[in-house]
């Protein structure tokens, strides 16, 4: 699979300021790629440098194999996550001028609009003004704004912010199905479950440099430490819990149960493998839980960062 | 891809459908001219009292110089002490008391003359009553003098110094009073645009900051673009309140005119009928009227729209820049004092300066300098000033505006995406360099 978007030691400054340091990324054509990194680490300057309303000291970004260009900007949307519409303009006559900045005719932007329209059902707000809708519906306005023009790439700074859980699972799914139009997606967000659930490719960034990337099963194979999660049902559970203490690392699991049964991670060394670890523990105890801890995005972002600094 | 006429059409239709615009446009030349009627009619309120004044003349020597005339009535009393007359002026609820007291040498008059009132009398009342006195003692004296007073009036010459230049073309004092006008019109007008306007051109950039809608538009457009659409686009509105305002003003005046008739007419406006019914005035309205056409009036059409165009433009790119400095109307104060100085300072220099010498050093000079060249040439060039030197002016204009668009367009760009903190001059200056 080729890569849409490619960004080569990108770096700037602000002053004194560096708020990207030599940060090269790579987004596969037709994926979800989940941009992530703590408050201040340089994202939203990412972004702006690829929407190209920030201009790099160093590096280069390219799109689709061309080097980034004024012509490009019709081939993104971009959904920034400081946003905000005119409120005194009515809805309609709002999307139709943005959606002519982006290079559609008038009559194009109406037919697509009221086809968006109608498809988020907001069809009957075309002669509302922004003042008299609700922050959620503003944020529809502005989703299908961004969409409007077909663009190869969207860039969606937390997207579901503002909205109720049922818009925000309408939004979730349009993003899902434009991506299998053949759209590529950039997502950036704080909100890790749905970094878990949408985002095929991750990177992170934390203090303006890229700290980790790759596809998410990959980075997760890279994370997870052989550590697997077990509930033994036993008489005696101290004495159960000293002795597998003295042959593997041990510590305390937290999972729910119905039963009060001895709940442990237990870490397994290299030469360990899981099947010599179930066997034993069957000759143990009764086991009523075996699970492989597989890191989730949280694990991997906090402890990331953390060891980054 | 050019997006400039779309964004200037938003911008304008934005401005002239709010409502507080549209509200404006209309009430202002109505607000207009109530007051103007207003002042008129408090002014014939105050021209309507009649004022009595007693004369109570012992000497004997000045008592018909008081002729009663539509505002004074004089009231010559004779044979009473000054103890009387004061009371009965008072009792009479009379607006004052002249006291002529008998006396011998006509040279002290001051020192026996008073005037007694309830409340201190106007200014104007007491130089006409001082001014009247003087002449008839004046008169007296040279009578008794042996001077004929008649002989020196008839031998009085009146001098109406006539002027031309060196190239011979006429002019006369009253050509310098229109130009001054022409010019002071011209120079206002642009003052007055350039605050109503670049104000206007400052909240909306501003609005487009707090509503948070300047990233969605930046990621499609170029900030210099937004920023010269945002100017053009409020500058058309600007133009086209002050259309409505003009025809909208000259239809009420008419109307106005019609209906209440000679009534609208303000004291200078009578002033002026008077004036033609003179023979020796009339000559003066011929006078303006030929001054009028001594303008250079080409000269002023054309330089009055570059100088215009230049001058507000060059203002409404610093009043962007400071728009996207800030993030509220309340921080922009710091910022306003180095626009609004130099344009006060223009003002100055044109009311004062160019009346006294329109060629002087310092009117020729800050008519170069660009942030006050707008203001202090448009008064300049009815007094004719050489083609060349307003071409450089323009030019100095030109490279400035050009200068502060960049500059503006800088600050604007890095500005726009700024939140939070209110930058100081030196933030500024950094966010050029980014």
């Amino acid at each position: 699979m080729t890569n849409l978007l490619e960004v080569n030691n990108v770096s700037k400054k602000f002053g004194t300021f560096t708020a990207l340091n030599h940060v090269s990324l790579a987004v596969p054509k037709g994926s979800i790629f989940g941009l992530l990194g703590p408050n201040g680490a340089g994202k939203t300057t990412l972004i702006r440098v690829i929407n190209q309303i920030t201009m790099p000291d160093t590096g280069e970004v390219f799109l689709d194999g061309e080097k980034l260009q004024e012509k490009h900007i019709k081939a993104i949307g971009y959904l920034p996550e400081e946003r905000g519409l005119y409120k005194s303009m009515k809805v309609g006559e709002q999307a139709l001028y943005l959606a002519q900045l982006k290079g559609l005719s008038k009559a194009e932007a109406k037919k697509r609009l009221t086809y968006w329209f109608d498809r988020l059902e907001i069809g009957d707000w075309w002669n509302k003004k922004i003042q008299e809708l609700s922050k959620g519906m503003a944020q529809k306005v502005q989703f299908v704004v961004t969409v409007l023009h077909e663009p190869k790439l969207l860039i969606f700074d937390e997207p579901f912010s503002g909205f109720d859980p049922i818009n925000a699972n309408l939004i979730k799914d349009e993003i899902l199905h434009l991506r299998d139009q053949g759209a590529t997606v950039i997502f950036s967000t704080h909100r890790m479950e749905s970094v878990e659930e949408l985002c095929d490719d991750i990177a992170l960034i934390n203090k303006s440099n890229k700290i980790l990337d790759g596809k998410l099963t990959e980075v997760k194979r890279q994370y997870k430490s052989n550590t697997f999660e077990v509930g033994l049902r036993t008489e005696n559970s101290l004495a159960l819990e000293q002795e597998l203490a003295d042959k593997f690392s041990v510590s305390k699991a937290y999972f729910k149960t119905l039963d009060d049964e001895l709940k442990l991670n237990i870490k397994l060394s290299e030469n360990h493998k899981p099947n010599d670890l179930l066997s034993f523990l069957t000759t143990k105890a009764e086991v009523s839980h075996f699970v492989e801890v597989i890191p989730s995005v949280n694990d991997i972002f906090i402890q990331t960062v953390k060891n980054n600094s | 891809m050019n997006h400039l006429p779309l964004i200037i059409k938003r911008e304008y239709l934005n401005k002239v459908r709010n409502k507080a615009f549209i509200i404006m446009s209309i009430l202002s030349p109505v607000i207009m001219i109530v007051l103007v009627l207003v002042v008129a009619y408090l002014s014939q309120i105050n021209n309507d009292k009649v004022r009595v004044i007693s004369v109570l003349d012992e000497s004997g020597l000045v008592q018909d110089s008081f002729k009663n005339s539509d505002n004074t009535t004089y009231n010559l009393l004779s044979g009473m002490s000054l103890n009387d007359a004061k009371k009965l002026t008072e009792e009479a609820e009379m607006y004052g008391l002249l006291h002529i007291e008998q006396f011998s040498k006509i040279e002290d008059a001051s020192n026996h003359i008073k005037f007694y009132s309830e409340e201190s009398p106007s200014l104007s009342l007491i130089s006409n009553i001082e001014s009247k006195l003087e002449e008839a003692f004046t008169a007296k004296n040279l009578y008794d003098k042996g001077v004929n007073v008649d002989m020196i009036n008839a031998a009085r010459v009146r001098i109406n110094l006539g002027q031309e230049s060196f190239a011979g073309e006429k002019t006369s004092k009253i050509d310098s009073v229109v130009k001054l006008i022409f010019g002071g019109a011209a120079g206002y007008l642009l003052f007055m645009f350039i605050i109503i306007y670049g104000n206007m051109i400052m909240r909306s950039v501003i609005e487009e900051k707090t509503s948070r809608i300047i990233e969605v538009i930046i990621s499609s457009v170029k900030p210099i673009q937004l920023m010269l659409g945002k100017i053009i686009g409020t500058s058309l509105a600007g133009i086209t309140q002050f259309v409505i305002w003009l025809i909208l003003g000259g239809i009420l005046l008419t109307v106005v005119s019609v209906v209440f008739g000679i009534n609208v007419q303000t004291p200078q406006q009578q002033m002026v009928e008077q004036a033609v019914a003179t023979p020796e005035i009339n000559a003066q309205v011929q006078n303006i009227i030929e001054a009028f056409y001594h303008l250079p009036i080409a000269n002023l059409i054309v330089a009055f729209i570059l100088f215009f165009v230049g001058g507000y433009l060059l203002y409404s790119s610093l009043y962007a820049a400071i728009g996207a400095a800030v993030d509220n109307e309340t921080d922009t104060q710091q910022f306003m004092l180095p626009i609004i100085m130099p344009l006060i300072l223009a003002v100055y220099i044109g009311v004062f300066t160019v009346i006294e010498d329109p060629h002087g050093t310092v009117s020729t000079v800050f008519s170069y300098i660009p942030l006050t060249s707008p203001v202090v040439m448009l008064m300049r060039i009815p007094f004719g000033v050489p083609i060349w030197q307003q071409l450089i002016s323009l030019v100095i204009l030109l490279a400035t505006f050009m200068f502060t668009v960049w500059f503006a367009a800088k600050i604007y760009r890095v500005g726009i995406l700024m939140y939070g903190k209110k930058p100081s001059y030196k933030e500024l200056i950094k966010w050029i360099k980014y």
